[in-house]
């Protein structure tokens, strides 16, 4: 991959064979992990790191600070429970579709009015939708209300034929279920980042105006890429009912929003990769605080500040910054940028 | 449906929709002079409401509690700006995000070393706790009555602020162009500090007088800030008169929305808000940017 120039992917075979080895890694965690205690804690890292990733595509990609990309994770879960009956789970190959169907529907409303506004209108139109859809699982008894409502979770089955796994082995099943799945989100946006689309979102996020004046219809390509990002939440969302079983409102939040753009930059705001690694460490860390004190906000509160005042390149910039000192992370505005050339990539795409 | 009780609801449409006005004010001027948005504004307004609390457990009145909460909120807003809010001022969005949300985090943490995790009522300060009787058969909360007086009167005092005095002058031109105010020899930091102390005194204001009504309990400031954000966007971001006209405009249509279109509760003000989008999207009294 020497012919790289989206930045937002390993610049080199070492950068691509690191990420090779962190999905190994990944895979064997369930031989090395202690009990099923962590097995699981695993499966809700990987789910985190899906809905960071899907809104990387609109923040690290396309520039778009989105503060309502929690709702179309929790209405994924949440359609879930609507579609399955009371007692008997549904196959996979129905609930995903279902989930991801309705999720990218609602990201479409919402982007399209969300989209009419830029930088703070947008983020706080999206921040009141989501709250709006929110608020229609809390107010209302359509999802067990406040309390939220057990489901039976969707089975891995295809075919009419059905994994059946032991009551102990299920959290390993539903684990690599969840990997195979990040591993997949990241193959297909790293593949949607060197097409033609990819660039021109890129090119959306250095520079709009230019873009316009290539000729390109942004307001278009920044709605496919929130309904495509609603969509990949709806994924995580998804794989969130079938680990736990469980919705509330809570999964809806804005506070989810607000994690995974924290997983973002604590991860790495100019990488793909980062926002996994983002969601291991935030998960992880939330893990780690249990242990030492019962106060999970005040440390989740003060390691924010000091990743908002300290590490502002993230988790990936630091291993960038140790390999490549020379090459800046995040440019200063105005300054030219290793993605200039993206735009210009587009135009020849 | 009777008169009277449209009366009394369009009444307590007026009182929240000023109250809200006191949250967004707030928060339109942080973000049209110093262009940061401050998500932890919904906190500040429920620091006011737990002060208010905590004062009227302890002197047994809630009239301390006001002066409190103004005198309380310039203090911690100036030191807000000092110690955090002035690194951040153009720093990407993302990261005013991510400060404010971790403020957000810390002050709900504060709440519960404080306070606890329970609800709590907070009673109506006794010289106000009757009802004016208006007609033979309707009465309304003297309480209300007064929580409107004082909101219109700091309103007022607001608009004169900035509209009537050489300071006012001064944060308009800011809000219009930052660069002016260095250009005219004055001293933006003073600008930013006093701006943002006085939307900070704004928010725990509003949230001492809501006390007695909404009562305290936590995250109380979550609800309340995301309404002022839909009055933000229909007012149109940085216009203080904006904002007042939205505020009221979301007061009233959420109250009568609940209470004449059950089942459809919460929702009213974000179709309004759709609606102001697509047929205006910089907001009904913003001008397009």
């Amino acid at each position: 991959m020497a012919d790289n120039d989206t930045p937002m992917l390993p610049a080199s075979r070492a950068g691509w064979l690191g990420l090779v080895v962190g999905a190994l890694a990944l895979a064997a965690l369930p031989y090395l992990a202690p009990s099923t205690y962590y097995v699981e804690l695993g499966t809700t890292a990987l789910i985190a790191a899906m809905l960071a990733l899907s809104l990387q595509l609109l923040v690290g990609c396309t520039g778009l600070v989105s503060l309502g990309h929690g709702a179309f994770y929790g209405l994924a879960a949440y359609t879930v429970y609507l579609v399955t009956p009371a007692n008997a789970g549904l196959p996979m190959w129905m609930t995903l579709p279902a989930a991801v169907l309705v999720s990218g529907a609602v990201a479409a409303v919402v982007g399209a009015l969300s989209l009419r506004t830029k930088g703070f209108f947008f983020l706080m139109v999206t921040l009141a939708f989501g709250q709006m859809i929110f608020f229609v699982f809390h107010d209302t008894k359509l999802g067990g209300g406040t309390d939220g409502a057990y489901l039976a979770r969707p089975l891995i089955s295809a075919f009419g034929w059905e994994l059946q796994l032991p009551r102990r082995q299920r959290p390993i099943g539903t684990y690599y279920v969840a990997l195979i799945q990040l591993v997949l989100m990241y193959i297909g946006l790293a593949l949607l980042l060197r097409s033609l689309f990819g660039r021109v979102l890129q090119g959306i996020r250095v520079n709009e105006h230019r873009m316009v004046a290539l000729g390109y219809d942004t307001y278009r390509y920044k709605l496919a890429a929130f309904i495509l990002a609603g969509m990949l939440a709806g994924v995580a969302g998804h794989m969130w009912a079938m680990h736990r079983g469980f919705v509330n409102p809570e999964l809806v939040g804005w506070h989810r929003s607000a994690e995974a753009l924290l997983m973002i930059l604590l991860g790495g705001l100019y990488t793909l990769h980062g926002p996994i690694l983002g969601a291991l460490a935030w998960v992880g860390l939330g893990e780690a605080s249990q242990l030492i004190t019962e106060r999970k906000l005040l440390v989740e509160g003060l390691v924010i500040l000091v990743v908002v005042l300290v590490l502002r390149r993230g988790l990936a910039g630091l291993w960038t910054f140790a390999r490549r000192p020379a090459e800046p992370a995040r440019p200063p505005a105005g300054a030219p940028s290793p993605e200039s050339g993206t735009a210009e990539g587009a135009r020849h795409g | 449906m009777d008169l009277a009780g449209l009366v009394a609801q369009l009444l307590n449409g007026v009182q929240y929709g000023l109250l809200l006005f006191l949250i967004a004010s707030g928060l339109t001027l942080v973000f049209g002079v110093m262009g940061i948005i401050n998500l932890a504004h919904g906190s500040l307004f429920m620091v006011g409401a737990y002060a208010a609390f905590l004062v009227g457990r302890a002197t047994g009145s809630l009239w301390l509690a006001l002066p409190a909460g103004i005198l309380g909120g310039i203090a911690l807003g100036a030191l807000l700006e000092r110690g955090l809010f002035r690194h951040f001022y153009k720093r990407e969005h993302l990261d005013q995000v991510l400060l404010t949300f971790a403020l957000i985090l810390l002050f709900e943490e504060g709440r519960s070393f404080l306070v606890g995790n329970d609800f709590h009522s907070v009673p109506i300060p006794a010289a106000l706790d009757f009802s004016v009787p208006i007609t033979s058969d309707f009465s309304y909360s003297a309480y209300r009555f007064a929580v409107i007086a004082v909101c219109l009167l700091l309103a007022l005092g607001l608009f004169w602020w900035i509209e009537r005095t050489r300071f006012g002058a001064v944060i308009r031109a800011a809000a219009e162009k930052p660069e002016i105010v260095d250009i005219l020899g004055i001293d933006a930091r003073l600008v930013h500090l006093v701006v943002f102390a006085v939307g900070t005194a704004l928010a725990l204001t509003a949230g001492v007088l809501a006390a007695p009504l909404y009562s305290v309990y936590p995250n109380m400031g979550d609800g309340f800030l995301i309404i002022s954000f839909v009055v933000v966007v229909i007012g149109g971001l940085g216009s203080v008169s904006g904002a007042f006209w939205s505020a009221l405009l979301i007061g009233l249509v959420d109250t009568l929305g609940k209470a004449y279109v059950p089942g459809v509760s919460g929702l009213a003000i974000y179709v309004l808000m759709a609606a102001v989008l697509l047929w205006r999207p910089a907001g009904l009294f913003g001008r397009a940017a």
